[in-house]
């Protein structure tokens, strides 16, 4: 194999696996910028898998192709509605955002698996038969060198996932929403001071994290495992959190840690059959993605620095 | 303090929730606790499952099929003589096992080596119930086999099967290349591995055969990366030996198989055929039948021979292992060559290997 057929293997696995993680990072950069503690987007995945997959095993009969892209939608809006119970529980009754996260990423494996059991008499379900697939970018795929590596075999939602960061950059940087939403992170009683509604912002905020990481979850289930199961979604929210805070709260940053992360775990598994790199035992290889993210959040990156509220309810009057 | 009040609700809210997954399979908890009025004749059977469950579309819901078929031959009611119990996660095993012991029930099904170290607690705890563990053996903090009294463990010919479908594999490739991705490295996995190199090795030495561990039976975007470099380097065949990893293999193979390429999964465990639809890659499984050993024990157990403190072997001969009964793919050439070699391991004069060494030792001697 030569280094160009090597490059369009793990280029495009990279953006394959990254694109769940960069959506669910980029929920998580909403949550955090505006003060409350992301830890929940694992849960919000999930549920988002969940839907994602029934939406598509219910409608595909009917609509076919567009079915997943449908189901996508419907994981958002279904999340976006799920994560009001994490909204309520940190913002008006101001529980502990910790432990709040913790406890939705218990209740949505418990409550999907719950619903799956009575849905379909099973513990997990059926295989999707329309998937979000690998394609060929029209056009683009037929460029010498570029085309094979960044515009074959990716599903389309790698890219838009690539886009979507920057939308959100946008969004978080450049437009009065998103000046509110950084400055109700900062510092809650001073936008308090200047007639922003402090709890509404959040609530938004929140549940645009719900819809990221719903899509994040949907795309993960429609695009790689084609089912869900209790284990579909191990961690990945988790990943995406980590791709934030590597990422420092950037949403364009986190699509970057994230993009890292689909590098990392796709060059331990190609390693082991380019050429150079299969001498190497296979033990190193499945650690190599870990190693080189610890390395790079230690020695790289610098200090992160989150959101001075975030993680602190907001309430009036209080210094 | 109504907010307060609300809080609370709230929190019970999320507290219920997390032991709901658990809920959808227990209505039946209360009929295992007055076991010990029963008559003695009456045979109770339970399931652990491993964190898979049921209809896992493999090992346990294999188990389960052959506990269903057992209690209605003998007209057992479900729930009552046998049952399943789903864990949800692994600390869910050794209570799991423990309810079954304390619920009277004579033989308990533990589906799976994750199982093996609950087995081996609860087998010490509870001396006086039987347990069958599924595809392992015991063993100690040193790897010594340990043979408990009460457990009987029940093992497979994973080779002899895999070295059949690798006799498909060799007859269908067009590139003389093939793949094989495993979970975890690990002398089980190996049995897989090797005889599958075997069988492709044996029709054809010119095959070049990769193979690849996840490290994981649970990463199917791992097993996507793994069978995309496969392909893409040349391989049309790949048997994966991987669980939910091997999900991502299929995954794969369905993408490549839509954009007009001819590649092609084989199965494992049980008939993978559902899980390559509607692209229809799956070429042929290596199904173990777990069906077939729980039923045999569970009658053994009925009979009174439950096989405690030794290890059952099901192979070929006592149609343990073999090819998936859907054989659409396979080309009749390849059928018979397979019913061939069947013989000749039936017959000894083909001795397949499990291990690194023998596989070695093996394809020197083709």
């Amino acid at each position: 194999m030569s280094f160009l057929d090597i490059l369009s293997i793990i280029i495009p696995a990279a953006l394959y696996t990254a694109a769940p993680l960069i959506f669910t990072a980029l929920g998580a950069v909403f949550s955090e910028k505006s003060g409350v503690i992301g830890l929940g987007v694992e849960g919000l995945m999930v549920f988002g898998a969940f839907s994602g997959v029934l939406t598509t095993l219910l409608l595909e009969g009917n609509m076919g192709e567009i079915t997943p892209w449908l189901a996508i939608l419907i994981a958002a809006i279904a999340s976006g509605i799920f994560s009001l119970i994490y909204g309520v529980a940190v913002i008006s009754l101001r529980a502990d955002q910790t432990v709040t996260g913790v406890a939705i990423n218990m209740l949505a494996v418990g409550l999907t698996l719950f619903l799956i059991k009575k849905i379909f008499n099973k513990g997990q379900t059926d295989f999707v038969d329309f998937r979000i697939d690998k394609v060929d970018f029209p056009i683009l795929s037929d460029i010498p060198v570029i085309g094979d590596i960044f515009f074959s075999g990716i599903p389309y939602t790698s890219y838009i996932a690539i886009a979507m960061a920057f939308v959100v950059w946008y969004i978080i940087y450049k437009t009065p929403f998103g000046l509110r939403l950084r400055s109700v992170g900062e510092h809650p009683a001073a936008a308090d001071t200047m007639g922003i509604n402090v709890n509404r912002t959040r609530y938004i905020a929140v549940i645009l994290s719900g819809v990221f990481a719903g899509v994040g979850g949907a795309v993960y289930a429609l695009s790689i495992s084609g089912n869900f199961t209790g284990h579909t979604i191990a961690g990945q929210g988790f990943l995406a959190i980590a791709a934030m805070i590597f990422g420092k709260w950037h949403p364009v940053g986190a699509m970057a840690a994230a993009l890292f992360f689909g590098f990392a775990q796709s060059l331990g598994i190609t390693g082991a059959q380019i050429p150079f790199l299969q001498d190497i035992p296979s033990v190193f290889l499945i650690m190599a993605p870990y190693i080189l993210t610890i390395l790079a959040l230690t020695g790289f990156v610098g200090r992160a620095e989150a959101p001075k509220a975030s993680g602190v309810p907001y309430i009036k009057g209080t210094r | 303090m109504k907010k307060r009040k609300f809080g609370l609700a709230l929190s019970l809210v999320l507290a219920a929730g997390t032991i709901l997954g658990a809920c959808g399979n227990k209505e039946e908890e209360q009929g295992g606790g007055d076991g010990a009025s029963k008559e003695e004749a009456n045979i109770k059977v339970g399931l652990v499952t491993d964190t898979g469950g049921v209809d896992d579309k493999s090992f346990n819901q294999s188990a389960w099929e052959g506990l269903k078929k057992f209690g209605e031959e003998f007209g057992l009611t479900e729930g009552e003589g046998y049952r399943y119990l789903q864990s949800e996660k692994e600390a869910d095993y050794i209570p799991n096992l423990g309810q079954f012991a304390d619920g009277g029930f004579d033989v308990t099904f533990a589906a799976g080596f994750l199982l093996e170290d609950a087995v081996q607690t609860a087998a010490e705890q509870n001396t006086g119930t039987n347990f069958a563990l599924i595809d392992s053996l015991l063993a100690n903090a040193d790897g010594e086999t340990v043979w408990l009294d009460n457990v009987s463990n029940v093992t497979f010919d994973e080779h002899t099967g895999s070295f059949l479908v690798g006799v498909i594999a060799a007859k269908t490739t067009k590139t003389k290349k093939v793949g094989f991705v495993g979970g975890v490295d690990s002398p089980l996995i190996k049995k897989f591995e090797n005889g599958f190199k075997a069988g492709v090795k044996s029709v054809d030495p010119t095959i070049e055969i990769v193979s690849q561990y996840a490290g994981d039976f649970n990463k199917p975007e791992n097993g996507t990366s793994i069978a995309s470099t496969m392909y893409t380097g040349g391989a049309d065949i790949i048997y994966h030996a991987a669980g939910g990893t091997g999900n991502g293999v299929f995954t794969e193979a369905k993408n490549r198989k839509a954009n007009g390429e001819e590649v092609w999964v084989i199965g494992v465990d049980r008939d993978q055929h559902e899980e390559g639809m509607p692209e229809n890659v799956t070429l042929t499984s290596m199904v173990k039948r777990v069906d077939n050993a729980v039923y045999e024990i569970s009658k053994m157990a009925k009979d009174g021979n439950f096989p405690g403190g030794k290890e059952t072997v099901f192979g070929l001969k006592e149609e343990g292992v073999g090819i998936a009964p859907t054989t659409e793919n396979v080309s009749q050439e390849a059928l018979d060559l397979v019913e061939d070699y069947k013989q000749k391991i039936l017959s000894g004069e083909i001795e397949v290997p499990k291990t690194d060494e023998e596989f070695e030792a093996f394809e020197a001697s083709l």
